[in-house]
């Protein structure tokens, strides 16, 4: 297991560049996984890496083709100190573990990171970071695996005008 | 209890007091699905099941991004599309229309007091006619086709008040652009952000558009104007108004309140690599550009390039760059070319393309090699987007965009005309 190591504002464009938004494919997509920001990244990531990062990952546009890319690429978890909003959701609709650590930004890429979601906390070498749980209804997805697992299986939606 | 615009409208929408903080699965009004992500968001749709779409009258389907196909995958994409919407019934612009966020408003698609999910993250833009929109990414976009419905946590608020008059070849972009230099590009993450105060009062829908659109590049769920007097006039004849009655309560809750005086603003701009990296255009003033993109779901439409062309005042482009002017929308471009104003643009030295997104996404066209530079009035400068990662884009104003087309260089739109 790896660590990838990145800054703040990591923006969708670097995660996956415009020109590839034609692709869907996820291993296509992550071959083109942060091209021109860290190119050695599509490469070598490997299955269960971790991207930890800075304030406000994946900000910028909806584009959904950024959490597949960096799932393509083997990344189930990434761990940074704030996400942009519509990122965050992409990550759990696609099956990315988003984690929020106020802390993330002082971890190291040779730190070995154990993540204990549930108990709040991770273990970054010897350290202990704690982590902020999710909505109850986002856990829902998580569980399930992502939102089309979650919405396969529901034949009603119960609407807040009910 | 006091509530913001956008408790408002969800607690209209869900018959209920609804409070800042709330999760729930509310029923959507509108969605618009474009040809980047609108193709994952059929599939998703697919995977979930999904086999009529809720309500083919509530979908909102045009291409803007690679139009026309600038590549085989794009013109598959489109075709699946096309497919899509002649086999559930859906009225899809094509090509034909522009930019989503224009088309989708001025066509009258979505209302005031609508809740609207669009996959595109500058869908806040509807905002401006007092619709709580929001950019989804496709998979979220799949459920909403499916269910007609999507969940929401219900956003605290910012309240972002402008008074004064503006100084001449100042504007709307400018205040945005100052809006986030000053809180950041995640300054606003998960809020909504209300517009209010009488500058915002005397803005045009469009002028509105271009602050609402940016809110996302403050990290906003939302940008949102009280609909008004004004919000009417635009609704009228265009679609049945919705809910007008959306001020905010005087003791509303925020979580931020800022205000500015738009007398004092001068032209701003966003230097590389981040749209915060604001500052007075007179920081930059005579930094080289090699190309100036007029256009965009920002700056696009009419208004934006009537200022333009009065900046240019009958005088040519620099020889030595590329200016491209870009409408947001068909209906835009017309009005635009009945005024003249495209010829202007072309007889100046002006490339004028038909309605898209142009290189906002470096998609299509008018991509940068490296060590070049742009000047934009889009929405994003972040590195890469417009072609080479070692090349460079600044955001300005159409004024600004136009006498820095003029002179080659980043130029205060105030001292040419």
């Amino acid at each position: 297991m790896r660590t990838w190591k990145f800054g703040d504002d990591i923006d969708t464009d670097a995660i996956i560049p415009g020109r590839y938004l034609t692709l869907y494919d996820p291993n296509e997509l992550a071959a083109h996984a942060f091209e021109g920001t860290r190119d050695e990244f599509s490469q070598e990531a490997a299955e269960g890496d971790i991207i930890v990062a800075g304030r406000n990952f994946g900000c910028g546009s909806s584009r959904e083709h950024a959490p597949i890319a960096i799932r393509g690429a083997g990344v189930q978890t990434v761990i940074a100190v704030s996400f942009a909003r519509i990122f965050y959701r992409n990550c759990i609709a696609t099956g990315v573990l988003p984690v929020i650590c106020p802390e993330a930004d002082t971890i190291t890429e040779d730190e070995p990171i154990a993540l204990h979601f549930d108990e709040g906390y991770l273990t970054a070498g010897e350290r202990i970071l704690t982590v902020e749980p999710v909505p109850a209804f986002m856990r829902k997805i998580i569980d399930a695996g992502g939102l089309v697992e979650y919405a396969k299986n529901i034949t009603e939606i119960e609407l807040c005008t009910k | 209890m006091a509530a913001t615009i956008t408790e408002k409208i969800f607690s209209r929408r869900c018959a209920k007091e609804i409070s800042a903080g709330d999760v729930m699965m509310a029923p959507i009004d509108a969605a618009m699905i474009h040809d980047i992500t609108g193709p994952l968001a059929i599939n998703k749709f697919r995977e979930m099941n999904g086999t009529a779409v809720f309500d083919p009258a509530k979908i909102i389907m045009l291409f803007d991004h690679q139009v026309p196909a600038d590549s085989i995958p794009a013109a598959e994409n489109q075709k699946f599309m096309r497919d899509f919407a002649a086999e559930q019934g859906i009225l899809n612009y094509d090509i034909h229309e522009g930019v989503c966020h224009q088309v989708a408003v001025e066509k009258g698609r979505v209302r005031p007091g609508d809740i609207v999910v669009g996959c595109d993250s500058h869908t806040c833009t509807y905002g401006a006619i007092g619709a709580f929109a929001t950019g989804i990414g496709s998979t979220d976009m799949g459920f909403a086709l499916k269910y007609g419905a999507l969940h929401f946590r219900v956003p605290e608020s910012l309240k972002l008040t402008t008074t004064g008059t503006f100084q001449n070849r100042v504007g709307a972009k400018d205040l945005i652009l100052r809006m986030i230099g000053d809180l950041s590009v995640d300054g606003a993450t998960y809020r909504a952000v209300e517009f209010t105060g009488d500058t915002i009062s005397e803005m045009s829908i469009p002028a509105r558009m271009t602050c609402c659109n940016m809110a996302i590049e403050m990290g906003g769920k939302a940008g949102i104007v009280a609909p008004d007097e004004i919000t009417r006039t635009y609704c009228d004849g265009r679609m049945d108004d919705g809910w007008l009655d959306l001020a905010p309560d005087e003791d509303a809750t925020y979580v931020l309140e800022r205000e500015y005086d738009a007398a004092d603003l001068v032209p701003q701009i966003a230097a590389p690599h981040n749209v915060d990296n604001v500052g007075d255009v007179t920081q930059f003033e005579g930094t080289p550009v090699n190309q100036v993109f007029i256009g965009s779901c920002t700056n696009g439409r009419y208004e934006d390039l009537k200022e333009a062309a009065e900046v240019l005042n009958g005088r040519k482009f620099a020889p030595d760059i590329r200016v491209i002017i870009v409408p947001a929308s068909r209906t835009e471009y017309l009005k635009a070319l009945r005024a003249g104003l495209i010829e202007t643009f072309v007889e100046a030295g002006g490339i004028v393309e038909a309605p898209c997104c142009g290189p906002c996404m470096g998609g299509a066209f008018g991509l940068l090699a490296p060590g070049e530079v742009s000047l934009s009035t889009s929405n994003r400068n972040f590195r890469g987007r417009q072609g080479s990662t070692e090349a460079e884009v600044y955001l300005c104003s159409p004024a600004t965009a136009a006498a820095s087309a003029v002179t080659g260089e980043i130029t205060d739109p105030r001292e040419v005309a």
